[in-house]
């Protein structure tokens, strides 16, 4: 049932994506989207009733699928990425427009 | 309007994404119902436990990090690569601001004191996790946070905090470029990219799995060190 949580995780993404005008909340948008993607490829891996994937006693193979998590690590750190990179470019939108809603700000006069 | 319209966006997406996955004819396991005996995951869990052998393919206890550090290492390096693209990039944007972050409210008693303890655990914490990445929950890449959140403590508690960015740079450097002359030793050793070739050891001693170990310390170093190169270009917007 969690699994529906997840999907509605990323659908809230989805929606702030397309509504939100202010930038700093387009991108907490683009992180709640990707935080419900993420539990959503975790738990296609879980198996009731299993341990996570550490070896501790020898022929016990009752595991979790492993493979899920390796990739979401992966893409835990790809998402760092475009924020530490989408922050900044707030930060210099700021510094030349002196605002962050999208609506406000204006390309420079041709004239 | 534009509300109505991305409300009936997100419902759209929303009912094509539950129709798909738990549709009458999609192949989709339900949640806590699947089986890994016939994936390829299996064949990474079975390697690791099998008994009949003298040592087992990939000896780091945990499967993640296995799967993580030994069967897809390239794909790691790769990842580490963005990230220090990602760092490149905040670093060249930092350079058309000239001016420092300030912050408004200035950093009180209880924060400039409890960093002094805290920040030390911290950074003594993340180099543990990513040192114990194979046989515990954890690794390079928690690690490396961990090490930037201390820094970034030490940045939210003085103002005038500054790190040495150049030793931050050598040290990422370093470590990225041991990560590649490790794998062109397993190139020129076992005829692949990042051959692990050195004995496995047993399952769950500290010094085991052969070079999965050494490459997650680099990995955390490596991150680590980006990150709080990261850091210092985002709060102080200078390039030096």
């Amino acid at each position: 049932m969690s699994q529906y949580l997840y999907i509605i995780l990323m659908l809230v993404g989805i929606y702030g994506l397309l509504s939100q005008k202010n930038i700093i909340k387009m991108i907490i948008s683009l992180n709640i989207l990707e935080l419900g993607l993420n539990l959503f490829i975790i738990s296609t891996g879980y198996i009731s009733g299993s341990n996570a994937p550490i070896i501790i006693f020898e022929n016990d193979t009752n595991f979790v699928d492993p493979l899920p998590q390796a990739i979401v690590l992966t893409a835990i750190v790809i998402g760092f990425g475009v924020t530490a990179v989408a922050l900044m470019l707030a930060r210099n939108i700021y510094k030349k427009n002196g605002t962050l809603e999208i609506d406000e700000i204006r390309g420079e006069d041709n004239d | 309007m534009k509300r109505i319209i991305a409300i009936l966006l997100t419902v759209a997406v929303g009912i094509f994404i539950f129709t798909g996955l738990y549709g009458e004819d999609s192949d989709f396991k339900a949640f806590g119902e699947k089986n890994i005996s016939d994936t390829v995951a299996n064949s990474y869990v079975d390697k690791n436990v099998d008994a009949d052998r003298e040592s087992p393919e990939s000896g780091s206890a945990n499967v993640v990090t296995s799967i993580v550090v030994n069967y897809r290492s390239l794909d790691t390096l790769g990842e580490v690569t963005v990230l220090f693209v990602s760092a490149l990039g905040v670093a060249l944007l930092g350079g058309f601001l000239k001016e420092k972050v300030t912050f408004s409210v200035k950093p009180g008693f209880i924060l400039k004191n409890g960093m002094k303890i805290i920040s030390g655990i911290i950074l003594i914490t993340g180099i543990y996790i990513f040192i114990h990445g194979h046989l515990s929950p954890g690794g390079g890449f928690p690690g490396g946070a961990m090490i930037g959140s201390s820094f970034l403590l030490m940045y939210l508690s003085d103002e005038e905090f500054k790190t040495k960015i150049t030793a931050f740079k050598i040290m990422e450097g370093t470590a990225g470029s041991l990560i590649l002359i490790i794998g062109l030793a397993g190139l020129s050793i076992g005829g692949y990219f990042l051959y692990n070739f050195l004995p496995n050891g047993n399952v769950g001693d500290l010094i085991s799995a052969g070079i999965v170990p050494i490459l997650y310390v680099l990995v955390g170093l490596k991150v680590g060190s980006e990150i709080s190169n990261l850091l210092g270009n985002f709060l102080n917007g200078e390039v030096e």
